[in-house]
């Protein structure tokens, strides 16, 4: 588990993990795709089927290993997929932002945003917006964590050799 | 934890294969450098590169490397997984592994199609490979689950599109369910004299369709009814149908139309609907001759004896059958389909949104679907083109574009006005002899026999003058134009504002979707584009699929259409529900939720989260307990799960862990 | 046949751990009969100099409770590990941090500054602070060095079982120690306590709701608790869904929400996200300000969610001085 290593000021490219949703945000940005509409390069999409599979563990994670931003996109409230996950997404969200606040992480670091799958311009404009923000709030400083970060799965050991041999010069 | 738990199917041996997709990929990142890249990294056996890893070539690159290197997991960085994921899916399984250890990297969609920048396209792209490489590891072999699917279709909407459906589907033998709102089908269609291009009489193609909707012993047609409730998935739905009371018991009105005859109004007084209020019914009535079904209907709204409860109620007398019913109340209806089919239609641009072309304000001014009933023989007029004033118009205009490519309303452009118009032109031409005018801003006539039918028209002698309409006045200026309507616009052929005086206009309004679009889509879960449309699943691929598997759609609901185009959509829709329930099962995403159950505190988190009840407590063990046929795999519940009991095949905790840090490793 | 060694140490705890060893009334005898105990400060009078002269693995197990945030925590826990086979994170403390692992959410700066100047009951108007090195007439005096944040004992050494709780339950300790005795040990890295949440074992489990929406949150000093009845089911905060079992129930049978003192199950990484992520699913709103208006019934997050455990969470510390904080909390 390698922590990020500090960088210089100047230099700084915002890091950002975007959660989104299957049927909703992750179908928009797709679209942001089809439609050629560029965003800043900083957002890095994970998929999950509904905002409500969200667990915040997740956003912890990725501020942990490096992400100065995260960005959770699902369906318009009334819109979700599975009726009612968003809702879900959106309590367990006000409660992590002010979970972060009182652990000195400005709530900007965090965002929600309803995207429908029509809405490839909004990607694009929360892409490039919440990039700018980030940019803005500068690095996240976390403290360097000691130890090891226990995966819900024993750790991998390193590839053995058989496992490589077939590996192409 | 065992060897066996931490990496299923033994040891991981990764292949990873970056697809050029022509230039669409290789022409932003440097593919090269993401193999290369991707040889690096933990257990990557082969990293390959291929101009397009779905051809057959590329699949066969895959299917030889899993044998060769004995491979059991598989990334493809190519695009978006909602196009390509099943196709790659299927090449692990042809290969003799299990399709689920496979995991896609969006790198075009994602991408490049987004970054504007190489050098950053390529460090994305290598971050999101790295990204799967770590999540792959973690996969499990999966089994899609198997649901049998009901034998039923449910079509929404009688207009042509529902109707081609359903009677395609019951042609195959499959039962229909035909709901429409309306009193009969038919939809806007019925209302149409001719259609373009080939002037074909609308009435003569649709009502031997309507005929044979009542007729097919495959199809239950529910008119004057409305879906209210779907529930369930693909291959499963449960629909409830509510079926308004039209005070006529259905099964027994023969349609003789005596009670019409009898009714105490002697005269039609009311404004019907289907004529836009054009022509007059009476409280008791039936839309029009060729309805279908062909049976009556009471306006409530209208009718004495529900107004006042006094009336001698002649038509009860008039009916032989005893088929009126004044008592008669809404039933509700509960059916089971494995596939629906959303035929809704648009409405049309309503014109009182441009006050300056005087819509409700000068009688003269008409919209387009007011003339086609005028031009209808079976219409208010008996098909003459005669104004409100009953003279018959000289000059007419018609004005395109009404509510279309105007970034004021709607921008898109409505597909089928400049035919219309031209069809319009010819028959008020054709029944008048008026000069006709036509305003337009392009002429779009693309579609088989649609420019010979421009070119027909000119040669006609119809006038078209280019430029948008700015306003349509009665304040005359000339003697001429005393008593007239003055098309004011800036012929932009010849630059140069002109005031053309007619007595009459035509608003060529454009489509739009139904009012309550939101609320159906709301209610069978399903997305709208932009203006409010139906969203297809893919705008080529998948056209008439929606996000939400087992839902199809046909004609305008989707988008503006004309007629050939909406009959070729709702028999692909037709096809796509067959090729659905003629399999008999369906195969669901093994996404679904599940309990570790010796883990489970039974701490009842889960249970409420469920918005299918698939969650459920245990009263002996003490435990949750997921059904996985009512599971589908939103994951809400895994979130919820405080003591991590609860997981999700597919997203997996530790799968989502690999891949945030992955994406964060920055290479 | 000589008795295996063994060893107890406390960090930065309160002493309750020791307490809890105590606990186990007489069979401590048996324990005492069946195991040498080669060190132990709190109960007998031992010197560093006695663990420094044990051979590397003498000890078979050493227990460590308590947190670690001084270089002497540090020192002691590197040198117990050395001489021991065993190593035992003993206590919610050395496990996941603790209550005093809070101190993370401040800083050395802002702490050495309360503590020695602005604390109610400070009078020290030369603002006098200890001092790590200090030359006197007789020579160099030495205090250890108070670090930045707390950690845990496995941030510092590693550690081969953990006993976790607030203090460790009796049984949970008993169990251990038999395991230890016999050699019938789990896989390394475990915590000796069930896998299993505290629900499992709470006597108030039936009267739990299947559906259960949280209009108003509650905090045990606004209400009347009622005895039998599911605590979360009243609108309390009980982290039991989130928590390991082991205790017996023990804060329930008192009556009060547990806290979280034994940790997350295996599987959670951040115990404290798992709970919050089950009580927020539980509220009764979709409104964002109705959310926020129960919401409002947790005041101190952090203290709630991690209670026991912020240095071992994926946050670990305060991000910042912590000057905004305060100003954030007083305004």
């Amino acid at each position: 588990m390698s922590e990020r290593p500090m960088e210089g000021e100047r230099s700084f490219e915002p890091r950002i993990v975007a959660f989104f949703c299957n049927w909703c945000t992750y179908t928009a940005a797709d679209l942001a795709g089809t439609a050629r509409m560029t965003y800043a390069p900083n957002i890095r999409i994970i998929r999950l089927m509904c905002s409500g599979r969200l667990d915040p563990q997740f956003v912890l994670a990725a501020f942990r290993h490096g992400a100065d931003g995260v960005l959770i996109g699902g369906c318009h409230p009334g819109d979700c997929h599975y009726q009612e996950g968003n809702y879900k997404a959106l309590r367990r969200y006000l409660l992590l932002k002010r979970l972060l606040r009182e652990m000195g992480i400005e709530e900007e670091r965090l965002r929600l945003e309803w995207i429908s799958a029509s809405e490839g311009d909004r990607v694009q404009k929360v892409a490039n917006e919440f990039t700018e923000t980030i940019r803005r709030l500068g690095p996240l400083r976390l403290a360097p964590r000691p130890g090891v970060i226990r995966l819900p799965v024993a750790a991998l050991p390193e590839p053995s050799p058989a496992a490589r041999e077939g590996a192409l010069p | 934890m065992r060897a066996h738990e931490i990496y299923p199917n033994g040891g991981p041996r990764i292949g990873v294969y970056v697809c050029h997709c022509g230039l669409n990929i290789a022409g932003k990142v440097d593919v090269h450098e993401v193999v290369e890249f991707a040889k690096t990294l933990p257990f990557v056996v082969v990293a390959r590169e291929y101009k397009f890893m779905c051809s057959d070539p590329g699949q066969e690159m895959i299917r030889e490397d899993i044998r060769e290197h004995r491979l059991n997991r598989v990334i493809v960085a190519s695009c978006s997984p909602l196009l390509h994921e099943a196709t790659f899916r299927r090449v692990l399984e042809q290969a003799g592994q299990n399709p689920f250890f496979f995991q896609m990297v969006n790198i075009r969609e994602h991408v490049s199609w987004v970054t504007e920048d190489p050098r950053e396209a390529t460090e994305k792209a290598k971050a999101l490979v790295a990204a799967a490489v770590r999540r792959v590891i973690f996969h499990e072999p999966l089994q899609r689950r198997r649901v049998p699917v009901k034998d039923h279709v449910l079509v929404v909407g009688g207009g042509i599109a529902g109707i081609h459906a359903a009677l395609t589907l019951a042609d195959a033998g499959k039962h229909v369910y035909l709901v429409e709102r309306e009193p009969t089908i038919g939809g806007h269609m019925a209302m149409f004299d001719k259609t373009f291009p080939t002037l074909d009489c609308a009435a003569c193609i649709l009502t031997p369709k309507m005929s044979a909707v009542a007729a097919h012993p495959n199809i239950t047609l529910w008119t004057y009814s409305e879906v209210i409730q779907v529930e369930g998935f693909v291959g499963n739905f449960r629909v409830r149908v509510r079926r308004k009371p039209r005070y006529v018991i259905e099964e027994l009105c023969v349609g003789c139309l005596q009670c019409i005859d009898a009714c105490v109004y002697k005269d039609a007084r009311f404004p019907d609907e289907f004529n836009l209020g054009l022509g007059k019914r009476k409280p008791i009535y039936i839309p029009f001759p060729q309805a279908t079904p062909r049976v009556v209907l009471i306006d409530p709204e209208t009718c004495i004896w529900f107004k006042t409860g006094k009336c001698k109620r002649t038509c009860l007398e008039a009916c032989e059958r005893k088929a009126i019913d004044f008592e008669q109340q809404e039933r509700i209806e509960e059916i089971e389909v494995g596939a629906i089919i959303l035929a809704t239609g648009f409405k049309t641009f309503d014109a009182r949104r441009i006050p300056e072309y005087g819509y409700g304000k000068y009688p003269n001014v008409y919209t387009a679907l007011e003339v086609e009933r005028l031009v209808n023989a079976a219409g208010p007029t008996g098909g003459e083109v005669r104004l409100r004033d009953g003279r018959v118009p000289k000059r007419v205009g018609i004005i395109h574009c009404v509510g279309s490519r105007d970034e004021r309303f709607n921008r898109y452009c409505s597909r089928v006005c400049c035919m219309y118009s031209l069809k319009l032109a010819h028959l008020i031409k054709e029944r008048t002899g008026a000069e006709v005018y036509n305003f337009y801003i392009d002429m779009r006539t693309p579609g088989k026999g649609y420019e010979e039918f421009y070119d027909r028209l000119l040669q006609e002698g119809v006038h078209f003058i280019r430029g948008r309409v700015a306003e349509v006045t009665d304040w005359a200026i000339t003697p001429e134009e005393e008593g007239k309507l003055i098309i004011r616009v800036e012929d932009t052929l010849i630059g140069v504002v002109r005031r053309i005086p007619v007595d009459m206009v035509v608003l060529a309004v454009g489509l739009e979707p139904q009012p309550d679009a939101e609320e159906v889509r709301r209610m069978f879960n399903i997305s709208c584009s932009k203006e409010g449309f139906f969203l297809e699943r893919h705008p080529k691929l998948a056209p008439v699929s929606t996000f939400t598997d087992g839902i199809f759609l046909a004609g305008a609901c989707q988008g503006p259409k004309d007629i050939p185009d909406s009959v070729a959509q709702a028999g692909a829709a037709a096809a796509e529900a067959l090729a659905l329930i003629d399999k008999g099962y369906v195969e669901l995403e093994p996404n679904t939720a599940y309990i570790v159950e010796e883990l489970c505190s039974g701490c009842k988190t889960c249970i409420s989260l469920c918005p299918y009840n698939a969650i459920s407590f245990d009263e002996v063990r003490a435990i949750a307990v997921i059904n996985e046929a009512l599971c589908k795999g939103c994951g809400t519940c895994v979130a919820a799960c405080p003591s991590g009991a609860a997981r999700q095949h597919l997203f997996e905790d530790a799968q989502i862990f690999q891949e945030i840090e992955g994406v964060l490793a920055y290479v | 046949m000589s008795k295996p060694k063994v060893a107890f140490y406390w960090c930065a705890s309160c002493g309750g751990c020791e307490e809890a060893v105590v606990d186990l009334a007489e069979e401590i005898l048996q324990v005492v009969e069946a195991v040498e105990i080669a060190f132990w400060p709190v109960a007998l009078d031992f010197k560093r100099e006695d663990v420094e002269r044990l051979a590397d693995g003498e000890l078979a197990a050493a227990f460590i409770n308590g947190a670690i945030r001084t270089s002497e925590q540090a020192e002691m826990a590197h040198l117990l590990r050395s001489k021991a086979q065993v190593l035992i994170a003993f206590g919610s403390c050395s496990h996941m941090g603790g209550v005093p692992g809070l101190a993370n959410l401040f800083d050395r700066e802002e702490i050495l500054r309360y503590v020695y100047e602005e604390a109610p009951s400070v009078v020290n108007p030369q603002r006098v602070r200890p001092e790590e090195r200090i030359e006197v007439d007789e020579g160099m005096l030495t205090l250890p060095a108070f670090w930045e944040g707390v950690q845990t004992l496995d941030q510092t050494v590693e550690v081969d079982y953990y006993l976790p709780g607030c203090p460790p339950p009796v049984g949970l300790i008993r169990s251990a120690l038999q395991a230890l005795l016999t050699g019938n040990l789990p896989p390394k890295g475990s915590v000796l306590a069930p896998d299993v949440a505290l629900c499992a074992e709470c006597p108030r489990k039936p009267t739990k709701p299947e559906r259960l929406a949280l209009k108003e949150l509650k905090r045990p000093h606004q209400v009347l608790i009622d005895p039998e009845t599911c605590l979360l089911a009243q609108g309390l905060l009980c982290l039991g869904p989130a928590t390991r079992s082991g205790c017996g129930a023990a804060c329930i049978a008192g009556n009060m929400p547990c806290t979280g003192c034994l940790g997350p199950t295996s599987r959670v990484l951040d115990g404290g996200a798992k709970a919050l992520s089950a009580l927020a699913s539980l509220l009764d709103a979709t409104e964002e300000a109705e959310i926020e208006r129960i919401l409002a019934g947790i005041p101190d997050p952090v203290g709630l969610f991690y209670r026991y455990s912020l240095p071992a969470s994926l946050l670990h510390r305060r991000v910042g001085n912590g000057e905004r904080l305060r100003e954030g909390r007083s305004s």
